[in-house]
């Protein structure tokens, strides 16, 4: 946390220390929610107790949904607040759990690699963050109007131009169900669990 | 048919007969006698019947050209003269002999079948080289006998002498033909084909530009493959091959292809004074070197092999006074007594059971255990030493007389320096001649000691052929008048003066040798007398091991003995040991102080190992460390340099995901960046 | 709204997610860290659509699919990590090193080219 955390807070301060911007309340809420999305990722990926990593991830993708909610995405913050915080943080719990994950401090949470990743995430931060604010310093969103992001015109966009894709997507979620259920399958125990090891040696 | 249509088929039917013997030499074994005699045989008859029509009137001239080569043409043609027609009749009639006599000596050989395709081929080349009218395809003939003097010299490639002697004939022999090429090249660039008739033609006109240098350098040439001083050194190797090939070398082909040669284009070398000069020298020191040198062998091959050489000098001499009729008389003698002395000489040797002269002067009655091959070799050692009224007499006469024409200056064609060197030369080795010819036949033939084994009769290829040899041995002389016309007219007859001076020279060395023989036996009887009076003179001597006679006299014992073990891979049958002893040597006492360098060639095998091989295999050292030091260091460095690489990036090779992912996205990202800054920078500019 | 925030705040939270797939060691949490890099993506598309006010509304759509998509990866992913678990014993991810080369020889090498080679070396 330590690490990104100085570098967001003068990025931000140096986003609205400007004076072109008069910062408006909904972009104050979304810097404050920003941050501590961003906070809760940092935690989520350096904490050392594995399961405290899921939940502060709960935070860090909840603090998401309220940043949709502040662009006015409303159905796409509930699909993410039901998705996300409600089964995928289940299932990624029940992934820790039934790997006998251990509960509390774990010192090797991290590999070896954190160094070179540290290197370049950062690197990689830096020169996103200032193509980013090199490309958009001069762009606002006009978030009044007609609503963009409420559930009726999400229906209306999905069901009758995106109908297709939304088909074929049902068919994918379709085959990932039916291949999590055969890759988590115990009773093919003869097959699957002598044959990596006998390669092994 | 016509007689140009017989002439191709003279060479053209060994050749045939050759390659079906390599082919079906392997499936068909049962054809392998009469695919080497018949072709032979047909050749022979062919080339006489070509010689008839000749009738050593016009050159017979024909030629057709394959396909256009340039500007030098290169035409399949034929010149048959009477020099062609003649040596002709002689290879053809030679490689006969050789052929009937090789299914006896050699019928007990698995390689029998390539051994006669390989003589076939031989012969084809020879006759090849005789009756073509244009110099290229004669080098072809030329280079293809000098490949199959190399496998059949090897023959016997089990053995360490036959390898090298083939490695030898074959190096030295190349060694004369690199400059001969150069010589033909620089030839036909003066004339302007290689056409032999052009040649002398362009000759003729005065057309040539460089006649000494092309002589000379033809001369190399005719130097390596006519064994004539410097580049001899082969032949007398050479006989580690089996007889009857050093029959064929030796009497017929490729030794006397150089002589040939010459005699073909003697104008031009006439057309430079110095040339002949060069050649009268090179054979006034060859006769008389190998005269000296076949007094001191013991190996009967390499006696008859340095006498072949100095009988080449005599040839060479003739040519050096500008008389090829009297060269190619010689040649024809020569080439029917030297057949005779080798494949008799094969005959004593399987009945001896050795090489060794030493060996064969041990053993009594060698001449009534093969009476043919002893009678015939009195013939052919009376030809040889030139006594009247054997072919060996006339050939020789007429060369003396050539010389002595020169040297009276009656000739335009030679310098009379060479007329009196060839003359006092070939005096002086028709001494030598005849007293190594008496060497051998008394050592041979009139040996005491053990009774020679019992081998049986010897088969009736080889004492028939034997016969048949003795007949132009015995009578080709008389023939020397009508011969002569179908030369250049020179008389060939011998006059009082040189008949006087050569057969005094010859019957002075024949008795010298004989006197000496006498006290030399004398004392070397007496001498196992004194020594070993235990067995009590028993004649069962030969059943005794030769210790007890090497005990007799300790030093010269053992120094012959060594000198006595030649190779004799051709001999298959056991022989009893045979004992040593003092033998009687009437060249030992001839030659005196001389005999131990004469032995040994005049040390000038070793002189060019000084000369010539140890500075190649310096230079072939030196070469190898730079290969090995050197340029091999580039090349391991060129390995290891990408396989030091290899390791350093094999380490990267962990197997760790992460890291693999890591670096791929720093990659990434140091391209993004550098697109973005190029990006930026080029909108800049 | 000025559009660098959600922009700034997207890159910064792939960023983070970038660092846990690189740095952590259990594989679930690598899937955590990968969850995080999608929803920084899931951002930027629905503050673009916004900007842009497409009428297609692309932006959100595929942020739905994405979601979904993102589902059916943890399902599958969780999936693929439990059954390593059951035959390694382990989730860890850098302990999975099948794909390196080996350094000793084995006896079984599969094209025996490791193995020559590691011999020349010694004797060279």
């Amino acid at each position: 946390m330590s690490d990104l955390t100085p570098a967001a807070t003068t990025l931000a301060a140096a986003a609205t220390g400007h004076g072109f911007l008069s910062p408006t309340g909904v972009e104050i809420a979304f810097l404050l929610v920003g941050l501590a999305t961003l906070g809760a990722a940092v935690v989520t990926v350096t904490t050392k107790q594995l399961v405290h990593a899921a939940l502060w991830l709960v935070v860090a993708l909840g603090g998401i949904a309220v940043e949709y909610l502040l662009l006015t995405a409303e159905f796409i913050a509930w699909v993410q607040v039901l998705i996300y915080l409600g089964s995928v943080v289940v299932l990624l719990l029940f992934g820790l759990m039934l790997t006998k994950a251990p509960i509390g401090r774990s010192p090797d949470a991290d590999s070896n690699n954190r160094w070179v990743a540290l290197g370049v995430a950062l690197v990689a931060a830096a020169s996103l963050v200032w193509v980013v604010v090199d490309a958009f310093r001069t762009t606002w969103i006009d978030l009044d109007g007609p609503a963009q992001g409420s559930t009726k015109v999400s229906g209306e966009i999905l069901f009758q131009h995106w109908v297709l894709p939304f088909e074929a997507l049902s068919v994918l979620l379709l085959a990932a169900l039916i291949g999590a259920i055969v890759l988590s399958r115990r009773d093919a125990v003869a097959g699957p669990e002598d044959h990596p090891k006998g390669q092994q040696r | 048919m016509s007689t140009t249509t017989l002439a191709v088929l003279v060479p053209l039917l060994p050749f045939l007969g050759a390659l079906a013997g390599l082919l079906l030499g392997r499936s068909a074994p049962g054809f392998a006698r009469p695919l080497a005699v018949l072709p032979a045989l047909a050749s022979a008859v062919l080339a006489v019947v070509v010689a008839v029509r000749q009738g050593g009137g016009e050159p017979i001239v024909a030629s057709t050209q394959l396909t256009p080569t340039g500007s030098v043409p290169i035409d399949l043609a034929l010149y048959l003269d009477g020099f062609a027609v003649l040596v002709a009749v002689l290879v053809g009639v030679v490689a006969t002999c050789v052929q009937l006599y090789s299914t006896a000596y050699l019928r007990e050989d698995p390689r029998y079948p390539s051994y006669a395709a390989l003589v076939s081929l031989f012969t084809s080349a020879m006759l090849l080289v005789v009756y073509s009218g244009d110099l290229m395809v004669l080098l072809v003939g030329w280079e293809v006998m000098g490949i199959c003097s190399y496998f059949l010299v090897g023959h016997y490639w089990e053995t360490e002498a036959a390898r090298s002697a083939s490695l030898k004939a074959f190096l030295v022999t190349k060694l004369g033909d690199v400059p001969f090429l150069i010589g033909l090249f620089a030839l036909a660039t003066d004339a302007g084909s290689f056409r032999i008739t052009k040649i002398l033609d362009t000759v003729a006109a005065g057309g040539l530009d460089h006649p000494t240098l092309i002589a000379l350098l033809l001369l190399a040439g005719v130097a390596g493959k006519s064994a004539q001083f410097p580049l001899h050194t082969w032949l007398p190797d050479a006989m580690a091959g089996p007889t009857p090939v050093s029959a064929l070398i030796h009497a017929a082909t490729m030794v006397a292809a150089g002589v040939y040669f010459v005699a073909r284009l003697l104008p031009v070398f006439e057309a430079s004074q110095a040339a002949m000069v060069v050649m009268a020298v090179m054979a006034a020191v060859t006769m008389v070197g190998s005269g000296l040198a076949a007094l001191a062998q013991d190996d009967i091959k390499r006696v008859l092999a340095y006498s072949t050489i100095g009988q080449l000098g005599y040839m060479t001499g003739a040519l050096a006074v500008g008389d090829r009729g009297a060269a190619v008389f010689h040649l024809l003698s020569h080439g029917a007594f030297k057949a005779l002395l080798f494949l008799g000489a094969g005959v004593i040797i399987h009945a001896a059971g050795t090489n060794s002269l030493a060996a064969m002067s041990r053993m009594d009655g060698l001449s009534q255990r093969i009476p043919d091959a002893f009678w015939t070799m009195t013939i052919a050692l009376l030809a040889l030493a030139a006594i009247p009224p054997f072919a060996g007499f006339f050939s020789k006469e007429a060369v003396l007389v050539a010389a002595e024409h020169a040297a009276g200056g009656h000739t335009q064609a030679a310098p009379s320096a060479a007329g009196w060197l060839v003359l006092v030369a070939g005096v002086l080795t028709a001494l030598l001649t005849a007293a190594y010819a008496a060497r051998l036949w008394l050592m041979a033939f009139r040996g005491r000691g053990a009774a020679a084994p019992d081998h049986g009769k010897e088969p009736l290829a080889m004492t028939g052929v034997l016969w048949l040899l003795a007949i132009p041995s015995l009578g080709l002389g008389l023939a020397a008048g009508p011969i002569a016309d179908w030369f250049d007219g020179n008389g060939l007859t011998p006059t009082p003066v040189t008949s006087v001076l050569g057969t005094g020279a010859a019957a002075v060395g024949a008795v010298l040798t004989y006197a000496l023989w006498q006290r030399a036996a004398a004392k070397a009887a007496t001498a196992p007398a004194t020594a070993t009076p235990a067995p009590g003179a028993t004649l069962a001597a030969a059943d005794q091991p030769p210790a007890v006679a090497a005990a007799v006299s300790a030093a010269t014992a053992a120094a012959e003995s060594a000198a006595e073990t030649p190779e004799v891979a051709e001999v298959a049958h056991e022989h009893p040991a045979v004992p040593a002893g003092p033998a009687a040597d009437p060249g030992r006492a001839l030659l005196g102080p001389l005999h131990r360098h004469a032995a040994d060639g005049f040390h000038l095998d070793a002189v060019y190992d000084r000369l010539f091989v140890r500075p190649v295999r310096a230079a072939a050292s030196l070469v190898r460390f730079l290969d090995r030091e050197v340029v091999d260091t580039y090349v391991s460095g060129a390995g290891a340099g990408p396989r030091l690489l290899g390791s350093l990036v094999r380490r990267a090779q962990t197997g760790n995901v992460q890291s693999y992912l890591s670096a791929l996205l720093a990659g990434a990202v140091v391209l993004a960046i550098a697109t973005a800054v190029l990006a930026n920078v080029n909108a800049g500019s | 709204m000025h559009l660098a925030y959600p922009a700034v705040l997207a890159a910064l939270l792939f960023c983070t997610g970038l660092y846990g797939v690189l740095a952590r060691r259990n594989a679930i949490l690598v899937l955590m860290s990968v969850e995080l890099m999608l929803n920084a993506v899931n951002l930027n598309l629905v503050a673009f659509d916004v900007w842009l006010r497409d009428a297609l509304h692309a932006g959100q759509a595929l942020t739905l699919f994405t979601i979904a998509i993102a589902a059916a990866e943890i399902g599958i992913g969780l999936a693929i990590v439990l059954m390593v678990y059951r035959n390694r014993g382990t989730s860890d991810v850098d302990r999975l090193r099948d794909t390196a080369e080996r350094h000793e020889p084995g006896p079984d090498t599969p094209d025996g080219r490791p193995a020559p080679n590691h011999q020349s070396e010694v004797t060279a």
